[in-house]
């Protein structure tokens, strides 16, 4: 570690995996609650399960990157950060608003959950996503207007490489589209048209921008290849990512009461949004062919293009599954949606984090040359643990969305109802869960690799 | 195929590339907003279908449903749920809502769950005039069948 205040990103980044935890446990409850629909039922009704596992999925991406950059601006910068302490508190704001609002969600009925925020003063919540009462968006809004200060001065008053400017980039771009989760028209298609402003603009836009950061600054640091050369692909990529991803909201406006231009415009926008995710897999296996030091934490290296590749395959495969019009007509909110959704989740932004954190997490604990032999071995196997479980994961849901597809939305006669259709895919359901058990235990596998010492 | 491209050739093209992408969404935004209050009948949006918004909203119905295709996949599509149930008929339609709210949860062992939300008779209305006029915006016939 270059810098003492580098150490800042260790709580966020402990606490992102913590709540990962949490968030893949939620996710075998709904999991369960797919196959045996009583399972915790009133405790616990799948709605709130589901509010649960996607919010605490949201608050640990934030977590972590704001954790990837108080450790990496520093660096960058070659400068301490702006104010070690503002991130501190911050942290702790933070942490403390989202327990309370996982707590509020388990606690109480969702409606009273509403009453007692007072959200009839500025309605927000029920929307998908977004479901946090009023008051913890405006404490989100005041926990990353702190966080994009400190970064920006701290890298105004440093060095400024490509990466830092980026990133830059791309977390103002996080805050301002987070603004459009106040605005809640009664007009529920103006709501649904604005609702992507904040959802697609953040994935397949400006976290974007985060990730090839993140991603860069890696790179440099385990393959030691020259900087113009990073500076240039990184540039690409988010050329090529915002140029598709931009006008690609359009595959959301198809058949929300948005007018029908959108079929053209946003099938056409979005086919091009694969090619950044396929730049990554050409920069990640380029720079670590040219690379000219051997690191010797070589997990960190293994994560870096598995992220390449897992997100290819979750955006970019499987999103364009479903992103022209005439297919998007059939799969429009099936299974299929929730394959793609878990693949692109998982591969892009959960790999990315585990990227960082097994690069930065061992210098933060003191051991510059990264994780002992042993460690590292066990890594690898959580590592492959957790790819294969989720792969597992969405494949099963894609087989169920094209039986959704076949049994409920293609046929003009005699087509199943919702309910029915769920039945049939129960054994689907539950290959879906051995595989969610799997990458549950992926996860606990890593945890254990942090406690793995080195041999006497 | 990087060698031919320098850093500021990259750099341009994506100073270039997103300015002109920003300008093309913010124009077809503004198009779009001008035409939803007739896609979506905007006239019709009475206080009582804006009540029924917020009742879906507070109770978290898209938690478990989609409208429209968005939301949670875990029960069935609502948006077309007027024509599915009430084919066409508000008074019946109505009165099937009445009944359907006040059944929650079904006792069938199993079968996954809708809970209770305790609705007065008025809120049922409200969120029944709510999925009325949503089944009657222009989403391009979307779904494909009445099935959802
Ligand atoms: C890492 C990047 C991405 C993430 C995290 C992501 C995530 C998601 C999620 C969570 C949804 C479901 C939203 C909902 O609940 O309604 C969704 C929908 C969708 N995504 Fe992505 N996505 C990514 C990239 C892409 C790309 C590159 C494409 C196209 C090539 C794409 C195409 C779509 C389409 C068409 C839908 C709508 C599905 C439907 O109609 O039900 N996504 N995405
Ligand atoms: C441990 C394994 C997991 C299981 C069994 C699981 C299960 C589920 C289920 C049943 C849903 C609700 C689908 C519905 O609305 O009907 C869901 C939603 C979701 N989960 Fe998971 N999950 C798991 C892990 C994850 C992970 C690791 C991520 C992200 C990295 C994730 C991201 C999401 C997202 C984004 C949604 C919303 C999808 C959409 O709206 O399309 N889940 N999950
Ligand atoms: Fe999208």
């Amino acid at each position: 570690m270059k810098y003492s205040s580098q150490m800042v990103a260790k709580n966020y980044f402990i606490f992102a995996l913590v709540l990962l935890a949490g968030e893949m446990l939620f996710g075998l409850i709904l999991g369960t609650q797919y196959i045996a629909g009583d399972f915790l039922f009133p405790e616990i009704p799948f709605n709130v399960a589901r509010m649960v596992h996607t919010n605490l999925l949201i608050v640990l991406i934030l977590f972590g990157f704001m954790g990837s950059a108080y450790y990496l601006v520093p660096e960058e910068s070659e400068r301490e950060l702006w104010s070690p302490l503002l991130a501190n508190i911050m942290f702790w704001v933070f942490a403390a608003a989202g327990v309370a609002t996982i707590l509020g969600y388990l606690l109480v009925p969702y409606a009273t959950l509403a009453e007692l925020t007072y959200n009839n003063l500025l309605p927000t919540m029920g929307r998908e996503f977004l479901e946090q009462p009023t008051i913890t968006k405006i404490g989100i809004v005041v926990v990353a207007l702190a966080f994009v200060l400190n970064i920006g001065m701290t890298i105004l008053k440093g060095r400024k490489t490509v990466i830092t400017v980026v990133l830059l980039t791309g977390l103002l771009g996080l805050a301002v589209f987070f603004l459009f989760a106040f605005y809640v028209p009664d007009n529920l298609v103006l709501d649904k048209f604005f609702w992507w402003y904040v959802v697609h603009l953040w994935v397949e836009g400006v976290w974007e921008l985060i990730l090839g950061a993140i991603l860069s600054f890696v790179l440099i640091k385990v393959t030691g290849v020259d900087r113009e050369h990073i500076d240039k692909w990184l540039y690409l990529i988010i050329a090529m990512t915002l140029v598709s991803g931009i006008v690609g909201t359009g595959h959301h406006y198809f058949y929300i009461g948005a007018p029908s231009y959108w079929l053209w415009i946003g099938s056409i926008a979005s086919a091009v949004e694969p090619l950044p995710f396929f730049l990554m897999i050409l920069y990640a296996f380029t720079m670590a062919k040219q690379r000219r030091i051997d690191h010797d934490n070589k997990m960190a290296l293994t994560w870096a293009k598995g992220t390449a590749v897992m997100a290819f395959l979750g955006a970019g495969v499987l999103g364009f599954l479903h992103t022209l019009a005439p297919v998007n007509f059939f799969t429009h909110g099936t299974q299929l949606t929730a394959a793609h959704g878990h693949l692109s989740f998982f591969g892009a932004y959960i790999m990315i984090l585990f990227t960082i954190i097994s690069y930065a997490m061992p210098i933060l604990r003191g051991r510059p040359h990264g994780n002992c032999a042993k460690a590292q071995a066990v890594e690898r196997k959580a590592f492959w643990m957790m790819v294969i479980g989720m792969l597992g994961v969405t494949s099963a849901l894609v087989i169920a969305g094209t039986m959704q597809v076949f049994l409920q939305r293609l046929p003009d006669v005699d087509a199943l109802s919702f309910m029915a259709t769920q039945t049939e895919i129960v054994p689907v359901y539950m290959v879906r869960l051995a595989f969610g058990v799997m990458s549950v235990l992926g996860l606990l596998t890593y945890f254990y690799s942090f406690f793995v010492k080195e041999e006497a | 195929m990087s060698e031919r491209i320098t850093k500021s050739m990259a750099r341009n093209i994506y100073f270039g590339g997103s300015l002109f992408a920003i300008l093309v969404f913010a124009g077809l935004s503004v198009d779009t907003v001008q035409r939803v209050p007739e896609l979506s009948h905007a006239d019709k949006i009475t206080e009582s279908v804006a009540r029924g918004k917020n009742l879906w909203e507070v109770n978290n119905c898209v938690g478990c449903h989609t409208i429209m295709g968005e939301g949670a996949y875990y029960a069935p599509e609502l948006g077309n749920v007027f024509d599915r149930r009430g084919a066409g008929n508000e008074e019946a339609f109505k009165a099937y809502m009445q009944g359907w709210m006040a059944a929650q949860p079904l006792s069938e062992p199993g079968r996954r769950k809708m809970p209770q939300f305790h609705l007065s008779e008025a809120q049922v209305n409200d969120l029944a005039d709510f999925l009325i006029w949503t089944s009657r915006i222009d989403d391009n016939e979307w779904p494909p069948n009445i099935e959802g």
